[in-house]
């Protein structure tokens, strides 16, 4: 059992949790991520741990109202409590100094790319940060990134913040410019990481994404989480979840996302229809 | 007449019927449909008859082929002179978990191997006695909390809530030692627990069994990984632990490396039966998914393949076939696993081995190739090692693919834990006799250290580790 510290909405379906988990909070490292269950029955839902605090013993995730089980841990309020908190799980990012650093994240994949970026940050490189989403109200943490990146970049589909278009075209914008990077760090919906690292690969900038696969115990147990990289067969809740974009075979790992789509788009509907009838 | 020394030692005389009492179980028609346990249990009245066929030999080589050494003669004569709940007893003595044990444990390589009775008819059904006496104690509620010393104040934590774990943390309580025994998972067993179906052991005699260990004072924290949240150095630093007992399994699963293995519908072993078990993705309503699919083609031939395969089954598989590289003889798994499978309509293809999952068009998995396989010469293991027949492809239409060839052990603590020296293939490196690793204060045992093995296994380098973690303690302070 954790407690809901607090709740607050960062855009519509998209909310920031900060939960008690002083064991976490103590022993996380950026790119690492927690399991939660909302309630006893539910589903366990992977979450990137988007910030902590040692000291007062929290952690915080970001989550995007997507299936039934996001749902309902979107219902749960201050003061609740989730049944099961489990982590910190994953590989830590390899942070060290690489000069200058550029993140690229799509919707709500800023909230994995914030922690890093900061360490990335607070290790001595110069950090861009190129921030996307459909239209203004769906961006989030668009001030606090602003606090300490040294440029942050905007694009929206609408046009209504930044950069008409995608995150890519504001990439190549820089390209153009002649600007150079050492590390670049891709975080967002898997079609979107990987057409940005194939552009960012392109230019020649070692590139790192965040994959968001399926997974169930997030310990190395289920293997539902693999994913090719190299030829190689890796589970992502215990090699990753970060990988370098190169050795990335996207095809299938993109394919396997989709397996339960059927099952998910019942379940989101009846849990919509319990809603409305609540 | 029989001539064995052994033989004309035994004191019950005329020798009995040379047929076990069968159990009575679900119809397999039937069953299928549910998972409700296959197997009823003996009676009181047939187990009393079973019991009555017991030899009771004096050397006993029964006992020799227990891996925690039951005192099989003893409470086979209990039970045959209705002293049930004394039968009971006599088994805790050595085995904390019978209920478990007289269920999954392959008997007919232990104990009913080395049985006289199966030189001329079938061995004595000592795991059917093993199971009849521990329910009969569970069914009255009738469990003995076994005694506990006083408190030593001595502090050991436990890695894994397996059989391995759950063993070393009752010997560990009953000694007087406050025990705390930390799981990854939000739920305990292990295996137990996540892996063996309902239908084979029943969830709820693993729950009693963790009742009973925390009313002998044993804590447990589910939700936290050893290594990750809190590292091993942590645990065992000023104002923590004195001891680490590491059970946590050989939870890794392997896959073939075959093309097509990403396919939807390709799921390992523990996979499948993690969604089924642990996530009750079979009930209506559930929150966890699973593909069930029409036709199921299960790879392996060991006791996690025949779970998978007759999962499928009550999943609502139309067709469940189990895949094999080697031959019927060869199969790992227990015999009532293979029987029981059978029984249900499972279909059995043996020296077949997969080369490549078939996709359609739209990622989801359309079938299996494979090539037929004969037997070779035996190996180092004295097993045949099969090897491919050229040009024998053939495919097998299905539409889940599910993989049962074996685990590796679980990472997560030699991952975070340098000093503690792993194999080639990454299991602990610790004594056999006694559970000690490299590291001092830091003991392992069951599948983290042998590989994929046995229940009974796991439980006893529990319990030896739990005598040698005394021992070192005894030593200090
Ligand atoms: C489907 C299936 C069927 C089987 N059938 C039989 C059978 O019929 N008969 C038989 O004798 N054997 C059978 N086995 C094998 C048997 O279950 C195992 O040999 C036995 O469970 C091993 O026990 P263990 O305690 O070593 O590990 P496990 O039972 O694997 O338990 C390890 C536990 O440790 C936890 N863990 C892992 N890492 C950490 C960590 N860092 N921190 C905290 N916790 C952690 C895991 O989540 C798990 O709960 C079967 C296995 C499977 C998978
Ligand atoms: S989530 Fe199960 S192995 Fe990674």
């Amino acid at each position: 059992m954790s407690q809901i510290l607090r709740k607050e909405k960062l855009a519509p379906d998209i909310f920031r949790m900060r939960l008690s988990a002083p064991l976490i909070a103590a022993s996380r490292h950026p790119g690492q991520f927690v399991i939660l269950r909302a309630t006893p029955d539910g589903e366990r839902i992977p979450l990137t741990i988007a910030d902590a605090c040692s000291e007062a013993g929290w952690i915080e995730v970001i989550v995007q109202v997507a299936g039934a089980g996001t749902m309902r841990l979107s219902r749960l309020r201050q003061g609740d409590s989730v049944a099961d908190l489990v982590g910190p799980l994953g590989q830590p990012t390899r942070i060290k100094r690489y000069g200058r650093c550029i993140g690229i994240a799509g919707g709500v994949g800023i909230a994995p790319l914030y922690p890093i970026a900061q360490a990335l940050k607070a290790a001595g490189n110069s950090v861009t940060i190129i921030l996307g989403a459909r239209s203004r109200d769906k961006i989030i943490l668009r001030s606090e990134i602003e606090g300490w990146a040294d440029e942050v970049l905007l694009a929206t589909e609408d046009g209504s913040a930044g950069r008409k278009g995608l995150v890519s075209d504001v990439f190549l914008d820089l390209a153009r410019q002649g600007r150079t990077f050492e590390r670049a760090v891709v975080i967002g919906p898997a079609a979107m990481m990987r057409a940005v690292s194939k552009l960012t690969l392109g230019q020649g900038i070692p590139t790192v994404v965040s994959l968001n696969p399926i997974m169930i115990d997030g310990t190395g147990l289920c293997g539902g989480c693999r994913v090719e990289v190299d030829g190689k067969i890796k589970f992502a809740c215990v090699d990753g979840p970060e990988f370098e974009a190169e050795g990335i075979d996207w095809e299938p790992f993109m394919r396997r996302l989709r397996s339960y789509q059927d099952f998910e788009r019942q379940t989101r509907e009846r849990e919509s229809c319990r809603l409305m009838n609540a | 007449m029989p001539t064995d020394e052994r033989l004309t030692g035994s004191r019950r005389e005329p020798l009995g019927p040379v047929s076990r009492v069968p159990m009575r179980e679900q119809e397999p028609a039937v069953r299928t449909s549910n998972f409700a346990e296959v197997p009823f249990g003996y009676s009181d009245e047939e187990a009393r008859i079973e019991a009555n066929r017991c030899l009771g030999c004096r050397k006993a080589p029964c006992v020799a082929a227990c891996p925690v050494a039951v005192p099989i003669p003893t409470f086979i004569s209990q039970i045959s002179d209705g002293a049930f709940a004394a039968a009971a007893r006599t088994i805790r003595q050595a085995n904390s978990l019978p209920a478990i044990c007289g269920r999954v444990c392959p008997q007919e390589d232990q104990c009913e191997k080395e049985c006289l009775r199966g030189r001329r008819g079938e061995a004595l059904a000592i795991g059917h006695l093993e199971r009849f006496a521990a329910d009969w104690e569970r069914r009255g509620g009738r469990i003995e909390a076994p005694a506990r010393k006083p408190e030593t104040g001595r502090r050991i934590a436990v890695a894994g809530s397996g059989p391995a774990g759950l063993t070393a943390a009752s010997e560990l309580a009953k000694e007087g030692c406050s025990v705390v025994v930390f799981e990854a998972l939000h739920e305990l067993g292990g295996v137990l627990t996540y892996g063996i179906p309902e239908f084979r052991l029943p969830k709820a005699i693993v729950r009693q069994e963790i009742a009973d260990l925390e009313a002998l004072g044993v804590k447990f924290v589910r939700n936290f990984v050893v290594g990750r949240t809190e590292t091993v150095d942590r645990l065992l630093g000023p104002d923590g632990f004195e001891a680490l007992f590491i059970g946590t399994g050989a939870g890794l699963p392997a896959f073939l490396g075959i093309p097509g293995e990403s396919a939807i519908g390709v799921y390992s072993a523990n996979e499948y039966l993690t969604r089924s078990n642990l996530m009750k993705a079979y009930q209506a309503g559930a929150s966890t998914p699973i593909l069930c699919g029409r036709r199921v083609v299960t790879v392996g031939g060991g006791n996690v393949a025949m779970d998978a395969a007759r999962t499928a089954l009550r999943l609502g598989a139309e067709v469940s076939t189990i895949v094999y590289r080697r031959g019927e003889a060869e199969m790992p798994a227990r015999a009532e696993e293979v029987r029981h499978a059978r029984e249900e309509g499972v279909v059995f293809r043996t020296l077949a081995n997969p080369v490549a999952v078939i996709e359609d068009g739209e990622g989801f998995v359309r079938g299996l190739t494979c090539l037929q396989m004969e037997l070779g010469e035996p190996d180092a293991s004295g097993r045949r090692s099969p090897k491919p027949v050229p040009g024998s492809e053939f495919e097998v239409d299905c539409d889940i693919v599910v993989v049962a060839i074996g685990n590796r052990p679980n990472p997560l603590i030699s991952s975070t834990t340098p000093d503690i020296r792993v194999s080639a293939k990454g299991t602990i490196l610790a004594n056999p006799a006694d559970g000690r690793t490299s590291r001092p204060r830091v003991y392992a045992g069951g599948d983290i250290v042998t590989g994929a093995a046995t229940v009974i296994r796991a439980m006893g380098a529990g319990k030896a580790a739990a005598r040698s973690i005394l021992e070192d303690l005894a030593g200090t302070r």
